[in-house]
C-alpha cells in the first residue's frame, strides 16, 4: 500500500467533443479543444514547471513558470493559459526557458524561509519540488533585502512581517510562506463559492486576505479547505500534518457524514489519520469537502468513545464493563425473555443510516428471520419516508432521479425545504457553481437561508408560512395549467393521460390560484407567478428538496405534488433536470434501499408478495411474516401499552433525534430490554439496559449510499478499537440468540444482497474496485449502473399524477402558542451533534440559538442574546435568542444539535399521512423571556448524569 | 394521544388524502393504504374500535376499514 498520488493536469478537463492533434516535445498528442498546452503535456506525461496552477481552479498565468516556446510565434507563453491549436509545435525545455525558469525561481526564494527540514510541507511542497525541477542551484540575491520571512530585519521590526493566524482549529495559515499563487483565493470562489478570501495591496504588498484582513475564524471563511488543498506551500497546512508528519499510504473510502457521499483518500501513517483529502475521482464530490468531512472526525478518537461492552439489570444501576460473549448472553436472553412473556412480536430493532449497507442488512435480516416479525423502522421513518412513499406512488422509484453531475446541465434550479449550503455545503458548492454560469435559482422556504442571498447568487425566494407547502405547489400547478405551460408532448408520451387531465382540473380551480392561496402561504402572488413561468419555460428544470418538504403532516403529499410539477413540465428523464430529494445522513438511501422498512424487503418490495418472500425464505431457510411491522412513532405508541418490550438500536439517537421528547422517554422507560449499539453513550442510552459499543466508518469495510444512489466502497483503515466491526457486533447478537450468520468479509453479504435484489443485482466489491462507484439500478440491463433514471419511461409504466389538496395541519396558533417553530441544521454541526460535538467544530456552534424576527423579540423584551423560554403543546425548553430577519414576523427558527437544548422537547407527534414521519417542521409555540434551564432540562440532565455511571471495575481497595 | 384514537386519528388522516379522490377510488385507495402499512396490532385494534361502533371515523374511512377488516385474516396475537 502506497501514498495514492493524483495526477495534477495544471488546468481542468475541457468537455469539447472537438478534438485537436499538436506536437509537444517531438510527441502528437490529440486532446479536446479548449486543453491548455500544459493540461496536453501532462496528457503526454511531461509535467511543464508550474506553481499557480493546479486543475481544481481555471488558469491564472501569475507564476511565469510554466511558460514554453511554440514554433512560429513569438516569446515564451504561459503554457498553462495557451490553448491548444491544431498543427502547434510546442517546446517545453529549451535554453532561454530554462534560464527563465531558473530567475523566476530565484526570485521567489530569495524571499522564502529555507526551514525546509522543519517545515509541516517538507515531502509535499510544491516550492520545493519547482526548485528542484528547475536545479535552483544559488540565489544571487541573497536573504538580507526586503522580504516578508523574518520578523525583524537590520534590528528592525519588518512590517512586511505577519505572524501566523491559528485561529482556525484545523488549519494554519503562515503568511511568511506565502508565494501570492492565489490558489487558495481562487479555490474559495470557484470550487466552494464562499469568496471568503482575496489578495489585499499590490506588488510587493499583495498578500492572502480572509475578508477584510480578518482572521480566518474571524471571516466569512467557512473553513472547507479548499484553500489547504490548493496551497502548494506550507502557507496553509492542517494542523494534524505538522503535528505528525508526512502520511504514508492512503486508501481511498468515503465521508459518513451527510447523503452527499464524498470519497476521501484517508492518508495514514500507521493506523492514525494524518488527514483525510477529498479524492479527485470521487463522483459526488469532484475532490472537494466540506468542513465535516475533511477535518472533523476527531470524534473517532474522542476520549467518549466507550470502547468496552457494558450491562445493567435496572436503567437506575450504573453501567458493569462486561466482555462481548456476556453482553451477548445478557442481551439475548432478555430479547427472548420478552418474547416468551408478551409473545414473538414484542421485540424489534432500528437500522442505522450512519451504517454500511451491508451492516444494516444484516439487522433486518436478524428481526426478520432472527426475531420473527418484521418490526424493524430506520431513521428515514423520521427523515424522508414521504420521499419513499410519495416518488414510488407517481415515478415507480423511491430515490432521486438523477446523479450531481446533472446539475452542470440545469437552467432553473428549485431548491424547496432545504439548506444545502449547510447541509449538503459540498452540492451547494457545485450548484453554485452553475448558478454563477447563469442558471437561475429559485428557493421556497420559511427562512431567508444562505442558499437566498451569497456571493454572485440571489434567489428568487417564495417566503411561506411553515406548513403550506402543498397549497404553494398547487398555486405553483395551477399557474402552469392555466397559463398553458404544459409540455403536453411529453405528458401524453409518457404519463397517463386521464389521470393527467383529472390532475389539471383540479390545480385549475380557481381556489387553488396564487392568489386565492396568498392568504394562507404569506407568499406573493406575483413572484409565485414568475417562479412557475421561470420554471417551466427556462430550460432544464430541476427540483431539489429536504426535509422542509418531508417533515410535515402532508410531507408525502409534497412529495407528490413535487413530482407532479416536473412530470407536467417534462423535466424528467435527462441530464440536467429531475426530482432530487438531498438525503441527510451518510447511508440513508441505502438503509432504506436494505429494507429497513417494516413494510418492505430490500429492493423496496412489499413484505406481502409470496414470490418475493419464497426467495428470501429459501436463502435465509427461515418462515418470513407475511404482516408489515411497527414504524418507529408506532413502537413508542405500543411500548406505552405494554405490547412493545425490547428494542434493538444500531447507531441512532432515537431520544434525542425523535419528536415529543416526553414520549419517548415515557416508551424507552417502559421497555423491558433496550440494546444500543453506538460509539458513544448517547441520550437513548440513558435509558438501555446493553450498550454495545460500535465502531466507526475508519474502522471497517463496507459500502454506503448516497444520495444520487451511488454505491461507494467504505474502506478499513485501521483495527475497531472497540475489537470488533459493528457488522461482527451483530452477527454476535444473533448467534446469542440462536440465529446462526455466517460471512467472512462483508463482500459475501454484498453477494447476498445482489443475488436478492434485482436492483443490485451487478453490484459486488469487485465492480466497485474497478469502476469506483456505482448508481442502482445495477444488473443486466445497466451494468455500470444508472446515473439518470426514467430516460425512455417512468419505472412504474406510466407517470402517474395524483391530486393533492391542500390540508392544514391540526398543529395551530393561537393566543397561546402564537408562533411557529422549524427546524433546521447548521454547516458545522451534524444531525444530533453526537459526532461533531466532540470535534472541534464546535468554535462555530456552541448552543443552538433561537432565530427570532426582531418584531416577535421587542413584543417579548427579548434581547439578543437572552435566555427565553420556548413552550409548546408538548413541552418546553429554553436557549439564547438570535435576533434576525431571515426569519418572517411569527416564525421562529432553531437547530436541534444539542442534547441540553433538546429542541424535540417541544416538537409534536403529529405526522405525515402516509408515512408517519414527524411533524418536526411545524410547532406553535410560545417565547418569553427566561433566567435559566426550564426543570424539564434540570431532571433530564440529573438523570442523564446518574444514568452514565460507570462502575469501577474492581473495589477501588 | 393513546390508542384506539390515535388510530382514529390517523386513519382519518390518511382519509382525507383520498378524499379529493372521490368516494369510489378513497374507499378501495384507504383500505389498501392500511392493509400495507398497518402493523397486525394496529389492526387488530381499529377493527375492534369498528366492532364498538368506530366512532370518530370518517364515513369513507369507516367503509374502506369495515371492507378491509372482512377481507382480513390476522393471526392471533403472538
Amino acid at each position: 500500500m502506497s501514498l495514492i498520488e493524483e495526477i495534477d493536469y495544471g488546468t481542468p478537463a475541457s468537455k469539447s467533443e472537438t478534438m485537436v492533434t499538436l506536437t509537444i516535445d517531438g510527441n502528437q498528442v490529440t486532446v479536446p479543444e479548449g486543453t491548455s498546452i500544459m493540461r496536453a503535456a501532462m496528457d503526454a506525461g511531461h509535467q511543464i514547471p508550474k506553481l499557480c496552477a493546479t486543475d481544481m481552479v481555471d488558469a491564472f498565468g501569475s507564476c511565469r513558470l510554466c511558460l514554453v516556446e511554440i514554433e512560429g510565434r513569438a516569446g515564451t507563453p504561459a503554457s498553462c493559459t495557451t490553448p491548444v491549436m491544431n498543427g502547434l509545435v510546442v517546446h517545453t525545455q529549451t535554453e532561454r526557458l530554462k534560464k527563465l525558469r531558473k530567475g523566476v525561481m530565484e526570485l521567489y526564494i530569495s524571499d522564502h524561509p529555507l526551514d525546509c527540514l522543519t517545515c509541516g510541507a517538507n515531502g509535499d511542497c510544491e516550492l520545493q519540488d519547482m526548485a528542484g525541477a528547475v536545479g535552483l542551484r544559488d540565489v544571487r540575491y541573497g536573504y538580507e533585502g526586503e522580504n516578508h520571512v523574518f520578523a525583524k530585519t537590520h534590528g528592525r521590526d519588518n512590517d512586511h512581517w505577519m505572524p501566523k493566524d491559528e485561529s482556525n482549529p484545523y488549519f494554519t495559515y503562515d503568511p511568511s510562506k506565502c508565494i501570492v499563487c492565489s490558489r487558495c483565493v481562487r479555490a474559495c470562489e470557484e470550487v466552494q463559492g464562499t469568496f471568503a478570501l482575496t489578495i489585499s495591496g499590490r506588488g510587493f504588498d499583495s498578500r492572502v486576505s480572509p475578508g477584510m484582513n480578518e482572521s480566518f475564524l474571524g471571516s466569512e471563511c467557512v473553513s472547507c479547505g479548499a484553500c489547504v488543498q490548493a496551497c502548494p506551500t506550507a502557507t496553509l497546512t492542517e494542523k494534524s500534518v505538522i503535528e505528525i508528519g508526512q502520511p504514508e499510504h492512503s486508501v481511498v473510502t468515503t465521508c459518513a457524514y451527510c447523503g452527499v457521499g464524498c470519497a476521501f483518500k484517508a492518508e495514514m501513517r500507521g493506523e492514525e489519520v494524518v488527514r483525510m483529502v477529498p479524492y479527485k475521482d470521487g463522483k459526488a464530490n469532484r475532490g472537494h469537502s466540506c468542513v465535516k468531512g475533511r477535518f472533523a472526525w476527531g470524534y473517532t478518537n474522542h476520549k467518549e468513545r466507550i470502547l468496552k461492552p457494558m450491562i445493567r439489570e435496572r436503567i437506575e444501576d450504573p453501567w458493569k464493563e462486561v466482555s462481548w460473549d456476556e453482553a451477548f448472553s445478557f442481551a439475548a436472553a432478555r430479547m427472548r425473555g420478552i418474547q416468551t412473556k408478551y409473545g414473538r412480536d414484542a421485540i424489534g430493532g432500528i437500522t442505522s443510516s450512519r451504517c454500511t449497507n451491508e451492516e444494516t442488512y444484516l439487522v433486518q435480516k436478524l428481526i426478520r428471520a432472527g426475531f420473527g416479525n418484521n418490526n424493524v423502522d430506520t431513521c428515514a421513518r423520521v427523515c424522508h419516508s414521504p420521499t419513499g412513499y410519495g416518488l414510488a406512488t407517481t415515478f415507480g422509484t423511491s430515490a432521486g432521479t438523477q446523479d450531481f453531475d446533472s446539475v452542470e446541465h440545469t437552467d432553473v434550479v428549485v431548491v424547496i425545504g432545504a439548506n444545502p449550503a449547510s447541509a449538503h455545503p459540498v452540492f451547494a458548492s457545485r450548484l453554485k457553481k452553475r448558478l454563477r454560469q447563469g442558471a437561475r435559482l429559485i428557493v421556497i422556504d420559511p427562512r431567508r437561508t444562505e442558499m437566498v442571498e451569497s456571493p454572485h447568487v440571489k434567489a428568487l425566494h417564495l417566503p411561506l408560512m411553515p406548513g403550506t407547502n402543498v397549497a404553494v405547489m398547487t398555486a405553483l400547478a395551477h399557474v402552469i395549467v392555466t397559463e398553458g405551460l404544459v409540455n403536453e408532448a411529453f405528458v401524453r408520451e409518457r404519463c397517463d393521460w386521464s389521470e393527467f387531465e383529472e390532475w389539471a382540473a383540479f390545480v385549475a380551480q380557481p381556489n387553488n390560484s396564487p392568489e386565492a392561496t396568498a392568504i394562507l402561504t404569506g407568499v406573493d402572488p406575483s413572484d409565485l407567478r414568475e417562479a412557475a413561468r421561470v420554471y417551466a419555460t427556462g430550460g432544464n428544470g430541476a427540483i431539489y428538496y429536504g426535509l422542509g418538504v418531508t417533515e410535515h403532516s402532508q410531507g408525502s403529499t409534497t412529495v407528490i405534488a413535487i413530482a407532479n410539477l416536473a412530470m407536467a413540465t417534462g423535466n424528467v428523464g435527462r441530464p440536467g433536470v429531475g426530482v432530487n430529494p438531498l438525503r441527510g445522513q451518510n447511508n440513508v438511501q441505502g438503509s432504506c434501499d436494505m429494507g429497513s422498512f417494516p413494510h418492505e424487503l430490500p429492493g423496496y418490495r412489499h413484505i406481502s408478495g409470496e414470490a418475493v418472500r419464497d426467495q428470501f425464505e429459501a436463502l435465509w431457510n427461515v418462515k418470513l411474516n407475511p404482516e408489515p411491522g411497527l414504524r418507529i412513532p408506532n413502537m413508542f405508541d405500543a411500548a406505552v401499552e405494554g405490547t412493545f418490550m425490547g428494542l434493538y438500536v444500531q447507531g441512532e439517537d432515537i431520544l434525542q433525534s425523535d419528536p415529543n421528547t416526553s414520549h419517548v422517554v415515557a416508551a424507552l422507560s417502559a421497555m423491558e430490554c433496550v440494546i444500543v449499539h453506538d460509539l458513544f453513550l448517547n441520550e437513548t442510552a440513558n435509558y438501555a439496559h446493553v450498550f454495545l459499543p460500535g465502531s466507526s466508518f475508519l474502522e471497517k469495510d463496507g459500502t454506503f449510499t448516497n444520495a444520487e444512489r451511488r454505491i461507494q466502497r467504505v474502506r478499513k483503515v485501521m483495527t475497531p478499537k472497540n475489537g470488533l466491526a459493528d457488522w461482527e457486533v451483530t452477527i454476535g447478537l444473533a448467534k446469542a440468540m440462536g440465529f446462526e450468520m455466517k460471512y467472512s468479509h462483508p463482500s459475501e453479504i454484498m453477494d447476498e444482497i445482489a443475488a436478492l435484489t434485482p436492483t443490485f443485482a451487478g453490484v459486488s466489491y469487485a465492480k466497485l474496485d474497478e469502476l469506483g462507484s456505482v448508481q442502482w439500478p445495477c444488473n443486466e440491463k445497466a451494468p455500470e449502473g444508472t446515473p439518470v433514471m426514467h430516460i425512455d419511461g417512468f419505472v412504474r409504466g406510466k407517470g402517474k399524477f395524483v391530486v393533492t389538496e391542500y390540508v392544514a395541519t391540526d398543529e395551530r396558533t393561537g393566543p397561546r402558542y402564537p408562533l411557529l417553530l422549524t427546524t433546521g441544521r447548521i454547516l458545522s454541526q451534524y444531525n444530533v451533534g453526537a459526532q461533531t460535538r466532540r470535534t472541534e467544530n464546535v468554535v462555530w456552534h456552541a448552543e443552538d440559538r433561537l432565530e427570532i424576527h426582531p418584531h416577535d423579540a421587542e413584543q417579548r423584551g427579548v434581547r439578543d442574546g437572552d435566555w427565553v423560554r420556548l413552550k409548546s403543546r408538548a413541552g418546553e425548553t429554553t436557549l439564547r435568542a438570535e435576533i434576525t430577519d431571515r426569519v418572517a414576523p411569527g416564525v421562529v427558527y432553531t437547530t436541534f444539535h444539542h442534547p441540553d437544548t433538546q429542541a424535540n422537547v417541544i416538537t409534536t407527534d403529529y405526522s405525515d399521512w402516509a408515512t408517519n414521519c414527524p411533524e418536526y417542521k411545524v410547532t406553535a409555540v410560545q417565547v418569553s423571556p427566561s433566567n435559566g434551564p426550564s426543570d424539564w432540562q434540570k431532571a433530564y440532565d440529573a438523570q442523564a448524569r446518574q444514568s452514565r455511571r460507570i462502575a469501577p471495575a474492581e473495589a477501588a481497595e | 394521544m393513546s390508542s384506539p384514537d390515535r388510530l382514529v386519528y390517523m386513519a382519518n388522516q390518511i382519509g382525507t388524502f383520498f378524499r379529493s379522490q372521490g368516494h369510489d377510488k378513497a374507499v378501495p385507495g384507504i383500505a389498501e393504504h392500511i392493509k400495507k402499512f398497518w402493523d397486525p396490532r394496529m389492526k387488530r385494534a381499529i377493527f375492534a374500535h369498528i366492532e364498538a361502533g368506530g366512532a370518530g371515523l370518517e364515513p369513507n374511512v369507516l367503509e374502506a376499514l369495515t371492507s378491509l377488516k372482512q377481507a382480513t385474516s390476522l393471526p392471533g396475537a403472538q
